[in-house]
């Protein structure tokens, strides 16, 4: 099963031949590799037959951002972290703060380690939200999987989903099912996930055969909502209005341990080791694959000088209420954790838990006219 | 993207009906032939260079059609896909090319001498006249397969025999990816500039992958005589001029693409040709001439006329706007150009234009003087 025709007929020519122009590049892929790297991996293949090139096309077609790192390589199963580590390591590293190849990342779920997070001023903080993403052991990613393979993690996902009962209780719907009814819904609910745009992603190979096998699934509460084949095998979103994080967290953690059960029966669990956490498709992802947030009333603070370094030292990241790659509107920031991997879950929604308190507080410090020196953060 | 056959081997432990995709939603040609009992044919198959069933297909999967226009849907990776797919190829081919069956043989004619007349279009109503084709490079697979190291000994090989062009067609190459903005902005006035594809129907194909590498553009001093390196297919040959004399438009093309060929064959290179489908290019709707040869030609009393469609139909004819394909018309100015390519020769096929927008100026006049048009309607060519 390691017999992989494209990829030996490329060895005919030489390394120089089929290493790629990166001169023009900016993304952590064209940082690390050299021409010595791709010369020791372009020979081999993981056993479902992902190459150097599957990992890296998406970083050769698309140079960079001006202002965003991209990561430019993407993960088309399990074993490409390990077929690829001499690439893969040192991208992690790199957007990872240092993260070394020998490093433990540790999992904590257990929402009850959280200290507080259920007082945070609904009159500044408007929403709260925590997400991440799972990939089902023994699929390809989505990069590389077949339709065969996606209909079957569909299948999985919806027999796991609609077992769920109480407040997770819940539908779901098929992209390609779907009525205009349910359409409008789900898009004035902020719900609906579409074909992607982004080059990045499309150049990876992630949209084939849109919208086959794409689904989501959401309770009926409306707090907890599933995307089944997007970006990766699954993401998982707890949501709700106002500041009560404790609450979101506890639902996602919750949530996502019983979907976990559930896989495990069918001899499907997450993909998950002691080195990279949980593994996801793009590098930046892995570890808890999670971003926890607020949308936030910022209006004064925002425009302090310090406002920057306040959000480096406390390792939050800020947006637009758009989500990446958007502006905010009206003062409103969505705030969430800039970390990944080398922290647990609950220590990543812990730090957006005090430093979005301490935010709020330095907000009305300002309001009243006063400084807010005093307040500055140690860096975490 | 997966083009390694590994993978087709971990796909078989699916069965055919899991794997098949869904086409209820579809209107391309790959769509109206591709049955179930045909995938689970194809699907354990691979070309020598591991293109799979799942390569051909996937433009085609990925975009369910146009209402108006009806897309082929499926692409080759190389000059094998054609015998390997032939299941789904030949059917395909029928259904675009008017009926063309296995059997049949394709003529090639690139004798300009052989062409008879059109010399003389009226310069007043044709502003234009022009000749397309594509070539591909024996040897090396196709742009929705091949690897950077393919494609950039593709562009090396095409420098190289471009280069030697003498006398009319002596010129110049410019790669895509280090140009300078003069030469660029130059190259976009001539209306000669390619850009990276954005259409989905040439991007879910693969072809654009890491572009702009080994792309690039050539074009002789004159500016009537331009090479594309490496966009859909390795070669596009293009001969064009301002006024109607397509025969020395023709005979250039001829002249031109015959010595391109021979100095590849000098480097032991040939183009894709069979006797069946002629030269072979990445969409099977190129097969055969590859050719389209058309005028830019000012009809907006005939386009107007209730027969116009009928007319262009019995010339085997097409029209489009004058930004190409899915554009419109401007100010009565139309691209008119040879539906076929495949079953005919060269000079066949560019003897239907010369004879068509002859007659179709010659209704124009009579359509300006108020006069009928009914004794000049041509019979089925």
């Amino acid at each position: 099963m390691t017999k992989n025709c494209h990829n030996d007929y490329k060895m005919k020519f030489s390394v120089d031949d089929e290493f790629p122009d990166l001169t023009k590049h900016n993304n952590h892929m064209a940082k690390a590799l050299t021409k010595e790297i791709y010369a020791k991996l372009r020979s081999k293949s993981t056993p479902s037959g992902f190459t150097v090139d599957d990992v890296i096309q998406t970083g050769v077609d698309n140079p960079g951002h001006p202002f965003i790192m991209t990561v430019g390589c993407v993960a088309g199963d399990e074993e490409s972290y390990e077929v690829f580590k001499d690439l893969l390591d040192p991208v992690i590293s790199d957007r990872h703060g240092g993260y070394k190849p020998t490093d433990k990342h540790k999992t904590d779920l257990n929402f009850e380690n959280l200290k507080g997070g259920d007082d945070l001023d609904p009159n500044y903080v408007l929403s709260s939200r925590v997400r991440t993403g799972r990939s089902i052991k023994g699929f390809t990613l989505p990069p590389h999987n077949s339709r065969g393979e996606r209909r079957a993690i569909q299948n999985l996902s919806i027999e796991a989903l609609s077992s769920l009962e109480g407040e997770f209780k819940g539908k779901y719907y098929p992209l390609d099912g779907m009525t205009d009814a349910e359409q409008e819904q789900l898009i004035a609910d902020h719900f609906l996930f579409d074909k992607p745009v982004s080059p990045l992603l499309t150049c990876a190979g992630m949209a084939r055969d849109w919208p086959d096998a794409r689904g989501i699934w959401h309770n009926d509460n409306k707090t907890f909502l599933v995307w089944v084949n997007e970006e990766d095998h699954l993401r998982v979103i707890s949501m709700q209005k106002g500041g009560n994080m404790k609450e979101v967290f506890r639902r996602f953690c919750v949530g996502l341990q019983k979907i976990e059960e559930i896989f495990k029966k069918h001899n499907h669990g997450f993909m998950w080791n002691e080195h990279l956490g949980y593994i996801l498709t793009c590098p930046s992802n892995l570890g808890t694959g999670l971003r926890g947030g607020v949308h936030v009333k910022l209006p004064k603070l925002s425009t302090h000088p310090k406002f920057e370094e306040i959000l480096t030292r406390l390792r939050l990241q800020k947006r637009g209420t758009g989500g990446v790659d958007t502006a905010s509107v009206g003062g409103v920031f969505d705030i969430s954790n800039a970390d990944r991997l080398g922290s647990s879950e609950v220590e990543q929604v812990q730090l957006v838990v005090d430093g979005v308190k301490l935010m709020v507080e330095m907000e009305k410090k300002l309001e009243k006219g006063e400084s807010i020196d005093g307040m500055i953060p140690a860096q975490k | 993207m997966p083009f390694g056959n590994t993978h087709n081997q971990m796909k078989m432990k699916y069965s055919s009906e899991q794997e098949y995709p869904d086409l209820s939603k579809h209107n391309n040609h790959m769509a109206k032939v591709l049955t179930q009992d045909m995938y689970k044919k194809l699907r354990e198959r691979a070309t020598p260079s591991g293109f799979t069933i799942d390569g051909v297909i996937q433009t085609g999967v990925d975009n369910p059609g146009h209402p108006f226009i009806m897309t082929v849907g499926c692409v080759a990776g190389d000059e094998e896909t054609y015998e390997v797919f032939k299941d789904l190829l030949d059917p395909v081919i029928e259904d675009r090319h008017g009926g063309y069956k296995p059997t049949d043989k394709h003529k090639t004619d690139l004798n300009s001498d052989n062409l008879k007349g059109g010399d003389d279009l009226d310069p007043n109503y044709v502003l234009s006249s022009r000749v397309r084709t594509g070539r591909s490079i024996r040897g090396f697979s196709l742009p929705p397969h091949c690897s950077r190291g393919e494609r950039r000994a593709v562009e090396k090989l095409s420098i190289e025999a471009l280069a030697s062009l003498s006398g009319d067609l002596k010129g110049k190459y410019y790669a895509l990816k280090n140009m300078t903005e003069a030469e660029q902005q130059q190259l976009i006035d001539d209306h000669f500039l390619f850009d990276k594809p954005v259409s989905p129907l040439l991007l879910a194909s693969g072809m654009a992958r890491d572009w702009p590498d080994a792309r690039g553009i050539w074009h002789n001093d004159n500016k009537t005589f331009l090479v594309w390196v490496n966009e859909e297919d390795h070669l596009r040959v293009i001969s064009m001029q301002k006024g109607g004399n397509m025969k020395e438009v023709f005979t250039r093309f001829c002249t031109g693409l015959t010595k391109i060929e021979s100095l590849f064959k000098e480097r032991s290179h040939e183009f894709m040709w069979n006797e069946h489908l002629g030269y072979v290019l990445t969409c099977p709707s190129n097969l055969g001439t590859g050719l389209r040869a058309g005028v830019h030609v000012k009809l907006p009393n005939l386009s107007k006329n209730a027969k116009f469609e009928e007319v262009l139909k019995k010339l085997r004819l097409q029209k489009r706007g004058t930004g190409g394909v899915d554009t419109a018309a401007v100010g009565g100015v139309f691209d008119i150009s040879n539906a076929d390519r495949l079953g005919f020769s060269e000079v066949e096929l560019v003897q239907m234009v010369v004879d068509g927008v002859k007659l179709l100026v010659d209704m124009e006049k009579r359509l300006e003087k108020g006069q009928s048009i009914d004794d000049l309607m041509p019979a089925q060519k």
